[in-house]
């Protein structure tokens, strides 16, 4: 083959190649238009009303933090933070339904992962029937799990710690479930060959090897908890978010700018806090293998 | 052959570390699970577990509220249903495409290794956190006080939030980047621009499709609630139909979520493993013979 024939055939090859190519992104941006435009009409995207919106929208933030003078500041803040012991009291609220919903739902989700892991269970029927359990508890948003709490123990934090719980016990389920499925057999097998029964097997067998990733994920969870718990007020399942809501609602922004800026605070905090202990589990896990 | 009684114990006292942990650390994990049990315990007392309302609730959810879900109702309002299905997720659609376009630009800004100013970086990845911080649902609530009731609120609060998102997903896709392929086009007398479109894109693209295809994925669930507040979507129906007792047709509302939902993540998943190359999901050839090097642990 001479040089020259070979050269034709890589030209050859590289313009299918890039044929191939452009083909391919020009069939993407299609569909991408396509989908724009229809997106546009379904939800009747309105640029008018979007550029009279986003000047209020300033305005409205604005309209959140009262005017605050240099001389008077520490009066205007008091006047601001009038409500603070209450909105306190939402606060840690809100902390401890987050807290409480985190360690049930962990606690019964850890649980059911051992029948959601397909190498734990024999019977494929436990298995398939667990899944489905968990999946119906997570793909459901925890706000509706407080709207149909609400409707049957009421307007209260007890609706919020259970909806969140549901909703954590899928989540935790399923990563477990994960996790329990990517131990190494051969503990597990130690143990049954010692004669110890299915709980030691998970005990002893599968536990020690599972524990560093459930408590990464949990330290997750209750960051994303914190947020849930913030928000399922809006229906009247307690919380920081029931104040919020109404206070938006009855048209005091400055007190909507006092908890907002206190949830935000709140999240930023919680959200470093758990960045780095989990940092920490997972230094310490590697080190450890 | 097996271990009598007396040398497990003379093991035991030869190396009391292999049996139980060192005293001291035993008594802090003692600590710390007990604080954590009589704070769990506090709260289900603080929250009323124990109460008769909680016992009531219970039966009360179990007659009432699951009896009555079962089974959905409202199938001639199935293409209203269905219309604003379709509706969610175009603002989930909208709402994602929209915090895409807004971040890009702004993740270059947030990336070490393309913005040498230090301060507009760091002030860009905390401006990041904080759209971030605040849950979709306040900005919604925010958005249809300042904008109005409908699905422009809805969109607005998913872009804005997205934006957060994206600037820190994008950025640590700009972070990871080879130099080698940059320092190449640089080489053969490319410029800034160059590097950028032949040295930049083709490594973050298919991180970034993906992303943002997975953050549409999530977007399609929160859009489905964001009616809660008014902020258009099929979560107003929801609220309504809950409030109003009409658990039957919530139990099809719920069901068309669920459904839609489950068919966007497959979608979404396989358009993923298309768009990232599907090497990684290739399944091991049956006939070569796999050895799985027990775990050090």
């Amino acid at each position: 083959m001479s040089m020259s024939e070979g050269a034709a055939r890589f030209e050859r090859q590289y313009a299918e190649y890039r044929r191939g190519k452009t083909l391919w992104t020009a069939v993407f941006w299609a569909g991408f238009v396509v989908c724009f435009v229809v997106s546009m009409i379904v939800a009747r995207f309105d640029v008018v009303a979007l550029a009279a919106g986003l000047p209020r929208t300033t305005e409205f933030l604005v309209k959140l933090i009262p005017p605050i003078g240099w001389s008077t500041f520490a009066h205007d803040m008091g006047e601001w933070y009038w409500g603070l012991g209450k909105w306190l009291t939402s606060l840690l609220n809100t902390l401890l339904m987050a807290y409480l919903a985190t360690v049930l739902g962990t606690i019964i989700g850890g649980a059911l992962s051992f029948f959601a892991a397909r190498n734990l269970v024999k019977h494929y029927a436990v298995y398939w029937v667990t899944r489905r359990v968990l999946e119906i508890a997570r793909t459901v948003p925890d706000i509706v799990w407080a709207l149909l709490f609400v409707l049957a123990f009421g307007i209260g934090p007890l609706a919020g710690v259970l909806a969140i719980t549901i909703h954590t016990l899928g989540a935790q389920g399923k990563l477990f479930a994960e996790v329990n499925e990517n131990v190494s057999r051969l503990p597990i097998e130690g143990i049954r060959a010692s004669g110890g029964n299915w709980l030691h097997e998970m005990r002893y067998g599968v536990l020690p090897q599972a524990l560093p990733n459930y408590m990464s994920y949990t330290f997750w969870r209750i960051e994303l908890n914190v947020r849930s718990a913030t928000i399922v007020g809006f229906v009247g399942a307690g919380g920081i978010g029931h104040d919020l809501f109404t206070s938006i609602q009855l048209l005091y922004f400055a007190d909507a700018g006092a908890i907002l800026l206190i949830v935000v605070g709140t999240i930023m905090l919680i959200d470093i806090l758990s960045e780095r202990y989990r940092h920490l589990l997972i230094g310490k896990e590697q080190l450890s293998q | 052959m097996s271990l009598t009684a007396s040398e497990i114990e003379t093991a035991r006292a030869r190396l009391p570390r292999a049996f139980a942990a060192d005293p001291a650390e035993q008594w802090k994990r003692r600590l710390v699970w007990g604080a954590a049990t009589a704070l769990t315990i506090y709260c289900l007392y603080r929250f009323g577990f124990f109460t008769w309302i909680f016992a009531d609730g219970v039966l009360k959810f179990g007659s009432v509220v699951v009896a009555q879900l079962f089974p959905p109702t409202g199938f001639d309002q199935l293409p209203m249903f269905l219309r604003v299905m379709g509706e969610t997720l175009a603002m989930a659609f909208l709402g994602t495409v929209l915090g895409a376009v807004v971040a890009f630009p702004l993740a270059f800004l947030a990336s070490k290794n393309m913005m040498p100013f230090r301060p507009l970086q760091f002030g860009t990845r905390r401006f990041a956190d904080l759209l971030r911080a605040f849950d979709y649902l306040i900005w919604a609530l925010i958005f249809v006080r300042a904008i109005g009731l409908g699905p422009m609120a809805g969109i607005m609060a998913i872009a804005i939030v997205e934006v957060g998102t994206f600037i820190k997903l994008y950025s640590e896709a700009i972070e990871n980047l080879d130099r080698k392929q940059m320092d190449g086009i640089r080489a053969a007398g490319g410029g800034r621009l160059h590097v950028i479109r032949y040295g930049v894109l083709p490594q973050v693209m298919p991180m970034m499709i993906s992303n943002t295809l997975y953050m549409f994925e999530h977007n399609a669930r929160s859009a489905s609630i964001l009616g809660i507040v008014g902020a258009g979507g099929i979560g107003f129906l929801l609220s309504d139909r809950l409030r109003a007792y009409e658990l039957q047709e919530a139990c099809l509302i719920i069901l068309i979520v669920i459904l839609t939902v489950y068919a966007i993540d497959f979608l979404s998943k396989k358009l993923r493993e298309k768009i990232i190359g599907d090497d990684r999901h290739a399944p091991v050839a049956d006939d070569v013979p796999q050895f799985t090097e027990p775990k050090a642990k």
